[in-house]
């Protein structure tokens, strides 16, 4: 038996034939969400444990990144809204049924939190900084003796934040490709991974950058192994979830995935990574610069090809 | 009071007079609609089925649009119908990611719009634009909670079906099969 459908008298922009309502920024939105959860988990991660010695630039440096990569996330947000002079009706009400309403919240607290991290290390690591007012100095000095409590709170937002970068899609129940639970996680582990390769990038002690690179190499095992379930789970899912695997096995999405994710993206850098673990001498620039890009073109694909994912009827 | 609408696939015809009804009752922009024809072809020669069939909003009861609007907008009123209040949509798309029928469009002036099961005009007591023009009578719309509506009735004498019902939204727009 065949089924044909035809949509009649039906060309509505950005809808048909396929659905194409979220644009570039909302790739870009999520790579960088997930680059900043990264990156401040680690931070807070290494001064929970007192190792910020060891790690200066996971701790000190690599928030550096964070504050823009928010705001800048946060603009993207803005320039795909539609309607964006009323965006302020995003901060009037909590929804928590909405992962949009409730990401946009977290983004609300983590964001200054991030320019307040990086403003308690500005006059350790840059000795001439000097605060223009005194109550500056209090705060200041407020701040560094609750490190601690300041580095709890950003870690729990942190892990938040990068697994609302997948919720916001994998919470969509008409877009099969993206309607999978493994996806909150599997953005998280990602973003973690790319934070983890942006400080690698940036520091310059042999021994720090040793550490990070170890720790990316078991994420990059975590993320292709949920890589692989995602696509083993979608295959043994229903017809909807079958065509959305196929997406990524012989359909119109398979080469950039494998290539630019897979292989580029993750497998390359891996093997880069395992082989200065025994000795061999690589520029620290290579693998970070294909973590990066790979994540971010990995955003990329599961935005675009999910939306074109549908239920059939 | 739950609103919902049956349409008969044997009747219609797919003239689009419905689409075109809603596009001037609703004031829909040029090269938009909010309800739409679907052709369905089973079968292949001499053994071929087809199904015409006028599509819109679902007015679903477990809405997954109403659910992941962040600001409250896509909000359901009296009578299950599920509307969007303009001045508080940002236009996130959201909605429109969640319908798995695809009903909702974003409207060249921001916001999102969709079928209002003519709210304004059920209100005051009048049908849908869609129902009142159809040549061939092939809609019926009513409350489901009165056995005596003009859809009961439809829905008690016919078999029915909705659209993609796996996707656990609950429509309530039948089709009498
Ligand atoms: S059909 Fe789509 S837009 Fe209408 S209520 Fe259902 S999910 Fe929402
Ligand atoms: S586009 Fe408007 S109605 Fe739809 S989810 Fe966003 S704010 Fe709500």
């Amino acid at each position: 038996m065949k089924e044909e459908l035809f949509i009649s008298g039906r060309d509505i922009p950005n809808t048909d034939p396929f659905l194409h309502i979220w644009h570039w920024q909302i790739p870009i939105y999520l790579y960088l969400g997930g680059l900043a959860a990264g990156i401040l988990f680690f931070a807070s991660l290494f001064t929970i444990l007192g190792r910020e010695k060891e790690m200066p630039t996971t701790v000190k440096w690599g928030p550096f990144l964070v504050p823009g990569a928010l705001v800048l996330g946060l603009f993207m947000l803005f320039l795909d809204l539609k309607h964006q002079m009323y965006f302020w009706r995003l901060y009037m009400t909590v929804r928590f049924e909405s992962p949009m309403s409730w990401g946009a919240w977290v983004l609300m607290f983590i964001t200054p939190l991030s320019f307040v991290w990086v403003a308690s290390y500005l006059r350790e690591l840059i000795p001439s900084w000097n605060w223009k007012y005194k109550w500056l100095w209090t705060v200041e000095g407020w701040v560094i003796k609750n490190r601690m409590v300041m580095a709890w709170v950003i870690i729990f937002l942190a892990v938040i934040l990068g697994i609302y970068t997948g919720i916001l899609l994998s919470a969509f129940n008409a877009r099969p490709l993206w309607n999978n639970s493994i996806l909150g996680p599997l953005f998280l582990v990602s973003g973690m991974s790319t934070g983890v390769a942006a400080v690698m990038w940036m520091s310059k002690s042999h021994e720090e950058r040793k550490i990070l690179s170890r720790i990316d190499l078991l994420l990059i095992l975590i993320e292709l192994f949920f890589i692989t379930h995602m696509i083993m789970g979608a295959l043994a899912g229903s017809q909807v979830m079958i065509q959305a695997a196929s997406l990524f096995l012989g359909g119109e999405f398979t080469v950039s995935f494998w290539v630019f994710v897979i292989v580029l993206g993750l497998l390359f850098p891996a093997t880069l990574e395992i082989l200065e673990l025994f000795g061999y001498k690589i520029p620290v620039a290579i693998p970070a610069f294909l973590i990066l890009l790979g994540g971010l073109v990995f955003r990329f694909i599961m935005v675009e090809a999910g939306q074109i994912t549908r239920y059939l009827y | 009071m739950r609103y919902a609408m049956a349409i008969d696939t044997r009747k219609c015809v797919g003239c689009s007079d419905c689409v075109i009804a809603c596009q001037t009752e609703n004031n829909v922009p040029l090269g938009y609609c909010r309800d739409w024809i679907t052709e369905t072809v089973d079968g292949s020669y001499p053994n071929v089925e087809i199904e015409l069939r006028s599509e819109r909003c679902n007015h679903c009861d477990n809405s997954p649009c109403v659910r992941c609007c962040p600001t409250g907008a896509s909000h359901i009123v009296e009578g299950g119908v599920v509307l969007v209040e303009h001045g508080l949509c940002i236009g996130c798309g959201a909605c429109i990611q969640s319908c798995p029928y695809d009903a909702r469009y974003s409207h060249p002036e921001g916001w999102v719009d969709k079928c209002t099961f003519c709210n304004h005009r059920v209100t005051k007591g009048e049908k849908p634009a869609c129902v009142s023009v159809c040549p061939t009578k092939c809609m019926y719309f009513g409350d489901l909670d009165d056995p005596d509506s003009e859809i009961s009735n439809a829905l008690k004498n016919r078999k029915h079906k909705v659209l993609a019902p796996e996707a656990g939204t609950k429509p309530h727009i039948f089709y009498l099969i």
